[in-house]
C-alpha cells in the first residue's frame, strides 16, 4: 500500500498544461485543479454538450484488484454484481458501511484479467485502506498512482478520439479495452460523468500531457474545468459524493437502486453479503422503511438555489434540504437535486425552498434534467 | 464625472448628486458568468455597506453593496433580462442602479482609480 494523505495541493501531471492554457486553478480534494479556462464555465459547458470537452480527472484514485477471488472479494464491499460483470464491461458501484450508508461511489471495469477501479479523489485514501484491510488477503490490491485519468466527453468525442486511435475503440456505453492513442497504450472505457457519450482514458502519468495535447489538437475539442463538470453532471442527474451521497445516505434513499442487480437482492443467488445489507435490503423490500428520497426539483423563478437551502411544506415545516443546486446552462434555468421526506417525492409535488428568508416555489421533476447522450448500441 | 471604488469591488460614477453604481471588471471576472441579478426597489433608502443587489454566477452568490448612503432612483432592467451584460461591459452597459447621494464626503473617502488598481494588484 502506497496510500498516504496527499500533501496539501498535490498537482496532476497536467498542472503545467493547465497553467499554459490559462486555467484558473483552485484547491479541490487536496489537488490544485482547473475550475475554468478562459472560455468560462458557461461556454465550456455548452461546448461539451455540442462538441467535445477534455477533462483532467487525474486526481481520482485508480486501483487494481488481481487474483481469481477478486470479484467475489469485492462483492463483500459493494451491493453490486461483480462476479457477473463480463470482461470488457464497466459498472457503477457503491462502497457501503454497516448502517447501509455510502462510503464512496466508484466505477469497476473488468479487463478480463483483473478489475480496474476508479474512486473519488476525496475518498481515495480511505477506499484504498478499506480494500487492503477487508479484502487484501483474498486478492492483490494494487494502487496505481502512476496512472493519470482523462475524460473526453460530448457528441464529438468519438470523432475526436478516432483522429488519434489506432485500432478499435469501445463501441457502446460501459464497454472498454486497451487502445493505442497517439502511440500510447491506454485503458479506454466508453463512460464519463457528464451524461454525454464519451470516454475515460487511463494513461501513464509520464505520457498524459502528450495524450492531452494530441486530444486538444483534434477539431472541436476544448479543455473543460471542474466548474462545468459540476453543472454537466447535475443536469445529467448524477450524484456528487460528499454532497448528494454520504455515509448517512443509503443507496435506496439516493434513488440508486438501479445500481443493485437482482442477484444481490432478497431472493437473488448472492443476496446480501455486503456491509449494511440488512438495512438496504429491508428498504428495498418495504418502501415504507424509506423515510426520504433523492429527487430533482425545478424552481419557479430564475434565481439559483444552492446546497444547504431548506425545503419546506405548505405549513412551513422542514421536509428536506438541497444537496446540489445551480444554474443549468443547457436549460437556461436553475435546477436542484435534494432530499425530501418520501411523502413529497412524487413528480409534480410542489414544495418551497427557503431562499434568503423568502419562500420560493419548487416542483419535483423526473431526472435527468437533460437527456443522456450515451451510445447504447 | 468622477469615479470612485470600494474594497468590495463596486464602482460609483458621480454626476452632480447622482451616482451610478456597478461592479468592476475585476469583480465580474472573479465571479464568472452571471446568471441572475435581483435589483433593489426604486425608492429604497440605502445605507453605505447595505446589500443592495443580489448577484448569482454559475459558481457563487454575491451582493453588490451600496458604496454610500442614498436613495435608489433607477435600476438597470437590462442586466436583469440579460445578466451576461455585466460580464461583457461591467463599467458601462452593465451598470446596476443609480442613487441620489446624501453625503458627498462618503464618496470622497472611497478609493480613486489609482488606489483601486493598487488594491487589486
Amino acid at each position: 500500500m502506497s496510500a498516504q494523505l496527499p500533501d496539501p495541493l498535490s498537482k496532476t501531471p497536467l498542472f503545467d498544461l493547465h497553467v499554459r492554457l490559462g486555467a484558473r486553478m483552485v484547491p479541490f480534494a487536496g489537488y490544485e485543479m482547473p475550475v475554468q479556462y478562459p472560455l468560462g464555465v458557461m461556454k465550456e459547458h455548452l461546448h461539451t454538450r455540442a462538441h467535445a470537452g477534455l477533462f483532467d480527472v487525474s486526481h481520482m484514485g485508480q486501483v487494481e484488484l488481481h487474483g481469481s477471488e477478486a470479484a467475489a472479494a469485492l462483492e463483500t464491499l459493494v451491493p453490486v454484481d461483480v462476479i457477473g460483470l463480463p470482461a470488457g464491461k464497466q459498472r457503477y458501484a457503491l462502497f457501503t458501511n454497516e448502517q447501509g450508508g455510502i462510503l464512496d461511489d466508484l466505477m469497476i471495469f473488468n479487463t478480463g484479467t483483473y478489475l480496474h477501479l476508479v474512486v473519488n479523489a476525496a475518498c481515495k485514501v480511505q477506499d484504498f485502506a478499506l480494500l487492503q484491510t477487508k479484502i487484501g488477503s483474498r486478492c492483490e490490491v494494487k494502487v496505481r498512482d502512476d496512472l493519470a485519468l482523462l475524460a473526453l466527453q460530448g457528441p464529438g468525442a468519438e470523432a475526436a478520439l478516432k483522429t488519434i486511435a489506432s485500432g478499435e475503440i469501445p463501441q457502446t456505453f460501459m464497454q472498454g479495452g486497451r487502445v493505442k492513442l497517439a502511440g500510447i497504450d491506454c485503458l479506454v472505457t466508453r463512460s464519463g460523468y457528464t451524461g454525454e457519450d464519451g470516454f475515460e482514458i487511463s494513461v501513464p502519468n509520464a505520457q498524459c500531457e502528450a495524450l492531452a495535447n494530441a486530444l486538444l489538437g483534434a477539431p472541436d475539442v476544448q479543455p473543460i474545468g471542474l466548474g462545468a463538470r459540476d453543472s454537466l453532471r447535475l443536469e445529467a442527474g448524477l450524484c456528487l459524493y460528499g454532497h448528494d451521497l454520504d455515509q448517512t445516505t443509503t443507496p435506496v434513499e439516493a434513488a440508486l437502486t438501479w445500481a443493485m442487480q437482482k442477484v444481490r437482492r432478497t431472493g437473488g443467488a448472492r443476496a446480501g453479503g455486503f456491509p449494511g445489507a440488512d438495512v438496504i435490503l429491508a428498504q428495498l423490500d418495504d418502501p415504507s422503511k424509506v423515510k426520504r428520497k433523492r429527487v430533482g426539483l425545478k424552481p419557479e423563478g430564475r434565481a439559483p438555489i444552492r446546497e444547504g437551502v431548506e425545503l419546506h411544506n405548505e405549513s412551513g415545516e422542514k421536509i428536506g434540504v438541497v444537496t446540489s443546486g445551480g444554474f443549468a446552462p443547457s436549460l437556461n434555468a436553475p435546477i436542484i437535486m435534494g432530499y425530501v421526506d418520501s411523502a413529497f417525492s412524487s413528480v409534480n409535488t410542489k414544495i418551497y425552498a427557503i431562499l434568503r428568508g423568502n419562500r420560493a416555489l419548487v416542483t419535483v421533476v423526473a431526472m435527468p434534467f437533460v437527456q443522456h447522450g450515451y451510445r447504447r448500441q | 464625472m468622477t469615479t470612485r471604488y470600494t474594497e468590495d469591488h463596486e464602482y460609483i460614477k458621480l454626476d452632480g448628486d447622482i451616482g451610478t453604481v456597478g461592479i468592476t471588471h475585476f469583480a465580474q471576472d472573479k465571479l464568472g458568468d452571471l446568471v441572475y441579478v435581483e435589483q433593489p426597489k426604486v425608492g429604497r433608502a440605502l445605507k453605505h455597506g447595505d446589500d443592495a443587489a443580489i448577484i448569482e454566477s454559475v459558481k457563487a452568490a454575491a451582493e453588490a453593496k451600496a458604496p454610500v448612503d442614498g436613495e435608489v432612483i433607477e435600476v438597470n432592467q437590462a442586466i436583469v433580462d440579460d445578466p451576461s451584460l455585466v460580464n461583457s461591459d461591467p463599467e458601462n452597459a452593465g451598470w446596476f442602479f443609480k442613487i441620489k447621494i446624501a453625503n458627498k464626503t462618503q464618496f470622497d473617502a472611497l478609493l480613486d482609480e489609482a488606489a483601486y488598481k493598487k488594491f487589486i494588484d
